[in-house]
């Protein structure tokens, strides 16, 4: 059977705690260096003021586009982007729900902007002057995969080539407790519809069912991809780092897996 | 610009609002300008404002097999999908392709909050209430992952949360999977409820009206919030159909600032002018535009200034807010029914709520209700983030 759509990456983004940028988690991954100390997400795509005063869900969903969109080549102001994320920034809902609870009239006016699912697409568009048609999606625990299914979709559907970011923060709070995210992690992907200038290939067929993808075997790996629905892209990323042809399932709803075959040229 | 699309047949759609529950009763509401608009009177200290409220939710809580997502905002859901036989359209959709062949695609501007907001004003022990321990309510993907449950349907299911455009998109995602044949059908829409997050929020930002809205009115001085419920199923159309179509749609960033929007409407014009692309339309083939017209000062400015230059006196215009309020991530099908309705009906609502037009509105204001051939209609809804869409429909045979 052919593949349902078929993809280039043109560009990678991740930010891991202990894994800064895409290059120190190719360089942890494939060569075994250490995992640093977790820092502050650098998103230097944003202006100075921005960054300074931006949610964490934006400098982390920031951080990694500017990375991926840096390796394209292309300009960002041309691409449309998808901006995956389960559960949004959890830190501005549990502000949110507990000051409602106490001192409604005393709600932030930009905490409440700040606290739309789409903070992180708005921000990067104005940052990037981009006009192009940019989403915010989620897909609850399989977050990642629906916006994985959605970018890639796009890009084949208008044959552009589209920027998904996926992201998800520390829950905190009563929330938190809910929606047991334990870590912040942020991955980014420049998808086109044409091999140009793009070394690796994915073919992705959507599959009935959800298969247990299971353990990597490697305690860091495991435990960023246990600590929210994003780091699910783990697997994909660390394939990615290994520069190596492989295939794996992506969940992408429940009942539903996407077949992801990855082809490397050379 | 993008290529002409394929048209989609929309085999059923619905929608409750404070109009009332399914078709009838918002057909004839906009036929006898009867907007739903009543003063606050929701959460514990309301605000002083009106809203769009729905009669009777507190009283209709979820079959008991889907008990762990009973909240607001999925019981409306559920209202609105037993209304005009949508939810035996779903079924037959299923039985048709197959449950992995049928998308759900919902757009959503706040999902359950309303329930987390609840947990969080009755905390035990510093921890949500015990009724109140379902992750499945405490994030976005509340909504669709309630209706895919609730249906057994194990396609490719999103939430789309890009504030007040969110239920417009929809109908692109769900565009964009069936031409590449991921999907035969899909449902699309979505569902937003009054909760305190939205109304002390937007009144925070001193948005909210204390009056009725009056969208395009010279003196309009704010939203009026809403809640509402809409759905539609997407397919591809069989030769003969009758079912109304959506020809196209466009979706577009502001690039601006993330509560005001470009002020030359520049988003909303490449979400139009994309729109019409694809619709393989001008301007001037448009028969009736159902816009967003929030009545917030910046929106209606530069709303009423696009279509003033954009489209001749023949095409119609009007805001539907001052009916149902802004039902914010559930105006993008709410608005795109209430179209559906005015081709069917041959019906332009009338902008209630404005009295004095703004004198940046141009001739295309139906001011009040027209009767009028509508073949062509299209729909706009702008969010926060600058992120904009506009859905184009038209009646079967309307185009070649």
């Amino acid at each position: 059977m052919s593949a349902a759509l078929t993809v280039w990456v043109r560009g990678i983004g991740l930010w891991a705690p202990g894994a800064p940028d895409w290059h120190a988690f190719r360089d942890i991954v494939a060569d075994g260096a250490a995992p640093g100390e977790p820092g502050r997400p650098v998103a230097d795509v944003l202006p100075a003021n921005e960054r300074r005063r931006a949610p964490e869900s934006v400098l982390l969903a920031a951080a990694a586009a500017g990375q991926a969109v840096a390796m394209s080549g292309l300009a960002a102001a041309d691409l449309p982007c998808v901006f995956a994320s389960a559960h949004g920034d959890q830190v501005i809902t549990d502000y949110m729900c507990q000051t409602l609870a106490t001192a409604p009239a005393e709600l932030s006016p930009t905490k409440f902007h700040n606290s739309v699912h789409n903070a992180p697409a708005g921000y990067w568009t104005i940052a990037t002057h981009c006009h192009a048609s940019s989403s915010a999606v989620s897909g609850g625990e399989y977050a990642f995969g629906a916006g994985l299914l959605e970018a890639a979709t796009l890009a084949v559907a208008d044959e552009r080539d589209v920027l998904l970011a996926s992201y998800d923060i520390a829950g905190t709070g009563p929330l938190g407790a809910m929606t047991s995210t334990t870590g912040p992690f942020a991955m980014a992907l420049v998808l086109s519809p044409s091999a140009e200038g793009a070394a690796v290939r994915l073919d992705i067929t959507p599959e009935s069912g959800n298969s247990d993808t299971g353990a990597l075997g490697d305690a860091w790996l495991d435990a960023i991809a246990a600590s929210n629905p994003s780091a699910h892209a783990i697997p994909l990323m660390r394939a990615l780092a290994l520069t190596r042809s492989t295939a794996l399932r992506v969940a992408a709803a429940r009942g539903l897996d996407l077949h992801v075959d990855i082809a490397v040229a050379g | 610009m993008p290529h002409p699309m394929p048209p989609l047949a929309i085999r059923a759609y619905t929608a409750t609002s404070a109009l009332g529950r399914g078709l009838h009763a918002h057909a004839d509401a906009i036929a006898h300008s009867r907007g739903g608009l009543s003063p606050n009177d929701f959460s514990v200290a309301p605000l002083a404002c009106w809203v769009g409220r729905v009669a009777g939710i507190e009283d209709e809580p979820l079959p008991a097999a889907l008990a762990d997502w009973d909240c607001r905002n999925n019981r409306l859901a559920w209202i609105a999908l037993q209304q005009d036989g949508f939810a035996d359209a779903v079924r037959a959709a299923r039985e048709r392709y197959g449950a992995s062949r049928v998308a759900v695609l919902l757009g959503t501007s706040t999902a359950s909050i309303g329930a987390t907001e609840d947990g969080y004003r009755r905390l035990d022990h510093g921890q949500m209430p015990a009724d109140l321990h379902r992750p499945v309510l405490h994030t976005p993907h509340s909504l669709a992952g309630f209706v895919a449950a609730a249906f057994d349907l194990e396609g490719p299911c999103l939430t789309v949360a890009t504030a007040c455009s969110s239920s417009a998109k929809v109908f692109a995602n769900a565009e964009r999977m069936i031409r590449l044949g991921l999907i035969d059908a899909a449902v699309v829409g979505g569902t937003d409820t009054l909760c305190d997050s939205v109304l002390f929020g937007f009144n925070a930002l001193e948005l909210v009206s204390p009056e009725p809205c009056r969208p395009f009115d010279a003196r309009r001085n704010g939203i009026s919030i809403g809640e509402a419920a809409g759905f539609a199923i997407l397919e591809r159309p069989v030769d003969g159909d009758d079912a109304p179509l959506l020809i196209g749609y466009g979706e577009a960033s502001d690039a601006h600032h993330m509560s005001t929007p470009h002020p030359e409407g520049l988003g909303a014009e490449l979400a139009l002018s994309d729109a019409l692309a694809r619709a393989g339309l001008q301007p001037r083939d448009v028969d009736y535009i159902n816009l967003h017209g929030t009545a917030s000062q910046k929106n209606d400015e530069v709303e009423a200034a696009l279509v003033a230059r954009t489209f001749p006196a023949s095409t119609r215009a009007s805001s539907t807010k001052g009916f149902t309020g802004h039902t914010l991530g559930a105006a993008g099908i709410l608005e795109a029914v209430i179209s559906l309705l005015a081709i069917r009906d041959g019906t332009v609502p009338g902008n209630l709520g404005a009295d004095v037009p703004d004198p940046l509105c141009g001739p295309q204001m139906a001011w009040h209700g027209e009767s009028a051939d509508i073949r062509i209609a299209l729909s706009n809804s702008f969010g926060f983030g600058g992120n904009n869409a506009c859905l184009a429909f038209a009646r079967a045979g309307a185009v070649a």
